[in-house]
């Protein structure tokens, strides 16, 4: 099985622990996995800003590099939710492209989800004591409908224990570009978030989309709580929380 | 109705800031959010009825001209006259002279978004007419100096009830009053008595039902049916888009609307109107006449935005928007509030009238899972984010930064320089905390946020070096 491993341009600038604890769990599963070393981005910021011309431009990029492969795995709902669900729509006129792109959608997958779903995978290296509240981000969820893989993973860890806060699956405010051009609301639906986070009185709050990562976990710190931890699930599952 | 779309983040800002409207803001989303989960349980199938009434409106506006003849020769055939408005601004005319046809001093009103599109109260006072709203809500609006509405259900969901209490003791002259019941049986006491003397009666329309020629009119207050048979004329005004070709499609949508507006399995009232008051008829108006208004939406019908055209006006998107539920209605600066708002303002008034509205949302589809005609908000969003991109219509320096990521992004050797580089500034900037309290052209994110700096190389570069240390060994 030849997984390429798509690790995600934010993974791979901001925080690539996730993406080796991603290949770990991979191989665990018995994955071999590829790295495409020319890979970059998958297009989503242009796409979602109205850049169609750049976002095509990184598609058919992303769809050469990966298309060789068994499957595409990635560590995040929301570049997975690019590429099978908006790349079809990138190449509406343009059939050969049409069909490469949902040729390589139809192998493409969420790390959580092919972990539970495909590989099957019966036991995970990671250990952690204490409580975990989950947020589900939100192309994850409503794009690729990932929403018990992890859990269902997270209960074979022994000492951890799942504790869900209030509204887990409203949108934690980060929305790409958003985040930035649109800071003061962005910073509120983020603070609503760590509310909850913080009512859950959990040790940390683990998902499984770096951008809603970095805004949580931005947003917990400029509160003040330098406690809460905020992790990937992948980081978790892998034993290599940070 | 004055638009001031353009001032959408000051609004924002101004309503972010605001405790009391947070407040009440704060308890709608409870309620309504909710209330609709649990009277879905109701339904055997939830996404099976929902596919029916997607299909049902589409089929509405795939030939939508043909159902609309059909509309008006059934509404005719029972006596009514059907009229056309290509603008607001003929909205209004049309209204101001049926009410000189019949000599009308005074018209009740109950609940119509579309007239607030052409500011009609407005337009009837201006020509020496009385107009009194009957919705509730609307009601409240009306007397606080026609505040605009901020959303499509509960026009004045923003105040409290203490606000409301504070109007009716200034407005009406009365003791302060506390309970709700109390409230409304005051308004209903006003209202009551101008039921009874208006000349005319002006009705949104939820549905227009060709094989019919009927308007279907939901209401919680009741205030509809009088508004709609006890004067001697009644016009139901609505948009072309309303259409739907059978009862029985009124019937799978009515399983919807309700549910997914309030959470309640049907509401109070439904008000199914055809034709005039006939020999013998106790009930209805002696003259009963439709505007279906255009104003803009044969232009979408025509585009890439049409499937906003299904909405069935339930509210749902907004209750359910995670902006909407904090930056509130009135931050929309137009008629139609939160996603589809987003959408329709700029469809129906010009996007260069709306800049920020295809912007101001995360995307997070909430909005696209709970619209009960399965409207795709966020890929209509985009699209109109596309058309400003291509129209020049964002600032000059979100274009070039878009252009430059997708540039560099194409070049993988020079793109593993330029994040080589990066990353490493980003570690620096983040010190030994690891947050960087303030990023230089990235305002909007430390404001309000630290961000968490990076490790300093990237997963391409370790990885790199785990390949050769194997290769090594």
């Amino acid at each position: 099985m030849r997984v390429g491993f798509f690790v995600t341009c934010l993974v791979d600038l901001m925080r690539p622990s996730i993406g080796f604890a991603a290949i770990k769990l991979l191989e665990a599963g018995g994955a071999q996995v590829i790295i495409p070393a020319t890979q970059t981005c998958c297009g989503q910021p242009g796409y979602n800003s109205g850049d169609r011309r750049g976002a095509i431009a990184l598609a058919t990029k992303l769809i050469g590099e990966f298309e060789g492969c068994d499957y595409l795995v990635a560590p995040s709902g929301s570049c997975t939710g690019m590429i099978k669900t908006h790349y079809a729509d990138l190449f509406r006129d343009d059939p050969a492209m049409l069909r490469r792109a949902d040729a390589l959608g139809a192998k493409t997958w969420e790390l959580t989800d092919f972990l539970v779903n495909v590989v099957k995978l019966e036991s995970v290296p990671g250990k952690f004591v204490g409580t975990v509240t989950y947020h589900d981000s939100c192309a994850g969820l409503r794009e690729m409908g990932v929403k018990q893989q992890p859990r269902t993973l997270l209960a074979k860890m022994p000492g951890l224990t799942l504790k869900e806060m209030t509204e887990c699956e409203t949108c934690c405010g980060f929305g790409g570009t958003f985040s930035i051009k649109y800071g003061e609301i962005s910073s509120r639906l983020a603070d609503n978030k760590c509310e909850f986070v913080a009512q859950s009185k959990a040790d940390a709050v683990a998902l499984g989309d770096l951008g809603c990562m970095l805004n949580i976990e931005g947003r917990l710190r400029r509160r003040g709580d330098m406690t809460i931890r905020v992790l990937h699930v992948a980081e978790l599952l892998a034993g290599d929380a940070p | 109705m004055q638009i001031a779309s353009m001032h959408f983040k000051e609004r924002a800002h101004d309503n972010m800031g605001n405790a009391q409207l947070q407040g009440n803001l704060h308890k709608i989303k409870g309620k309504f959010v909710a209330k609709r989960r649990e009277s879905l349980v109701e339904l055997d199938d939830f996404e099976a009825t929902r596919e029916a009434a997607r299909a049902i409106r589409q089929r509405a506006l795939d030939r939508l001209d043909v159902w609309l003849e059909i509309f008006e020769k059934n509404a005719t055939a029972r006596g009514a006259t059907v009229l056309w408005a290509e603008t607001p601004d003929e909205v209004n005319q049309h209204v101001l002279d049926i009410a000189k046809r019949h000599g009308v001093r005074k018209t009740i009103k109950s609940k119509s978004m579309v007239s607030e599109e052409s500011a009609l109260d407005r337009a009837i006072e201006a020509s020496g007419g009385q107009v009194v709203e009957t919705d509730l809500g609307e009601y409240i609006l009306q007397i606080n100096d026609y505040e605009p509405p901020s959303h499509i259900i509960g026009p004045a969901l923003h105040k409290s009830k203490e606000e409301v209490s504070d109007l009716f003791a200034k407005v009406h002259g009365t003791a302060r009053k506390t309970g709700i019941a109390e409230l409304c049986l005051e308004a209903r006491g006003v209202l009551r008595t101008h039921y009874l003397t208006a000349g005319m009666g002006i009705s949104g329309g939820n549905f227009f039902v060709a094989e019919t020629g009927s308007v279907v009119v939901v209401t919680n207050e009741g205030n509809a049916t009088l508004t709609t048979t006890l004067p001697k004329v009644h016009v139901a005004i609505s948009g072309i888009e309303k259409i739907v070709p059978t009862l029985e499609d009124v019937a799978t949508l009515m399983r919807l609307l309700p549910r997914s507006a309030t959470g309640q399995s049907i509401s109070n009232y439904v008000d199914i109107l055809t034709g005039v008051k006939g020999k013998g008829e106790f009930n209805g108006a002696e003259h009963m006449y439709f505007i279906l208004v255009d104003a803009g939406r044969s232009g979408v019908l025509a585009g890439e935005l049409k499937e906003a055209l299904r909405c069935i006006r339930c509210g749902a998107c907004m209750n359910h928007c995670p902006v909407y539920q904090n930056v509130g209605g009135h931050s929309y600066g137009w008629v139609y509030p939160g996603p589809i708002g987003s959408i329709l303002t700029p469809a129906y008034i010009g996007i260069e009238n709306a800049l920020d509205l295809p912007q101001a949302s995360t995307l997070c589809n909430q909005c696209g899972v709970v619209c009960p005609v399965k409207i795709p908000l966020p890929d209509l969003l985009r699209k109109l984010r596309e058309q400003q991109f291509e129209r020049h219509l964002r600032p000059w320096y979100e274009r070039a930064g878009l252009r430059a990521w997708s540039w560099l992004a194409s070049r993988p050797a020079l793109y593993a320089l330029a994040t080589r580089i990066g990353v490493r500034a980003l570690k620096w900037m983040g010190g030994r905390e690891r947050l960087i309290h303030r990023l230089p052209l990235g305002g909007g994110w430390t404001d309000a946020r630290d961000m968490p700096s990076p490790a300093g190389k990237t997963f391409r570069e370790l990885a790199g070096e785990r390949q050769k240390n194997r290769g090594e060994r």
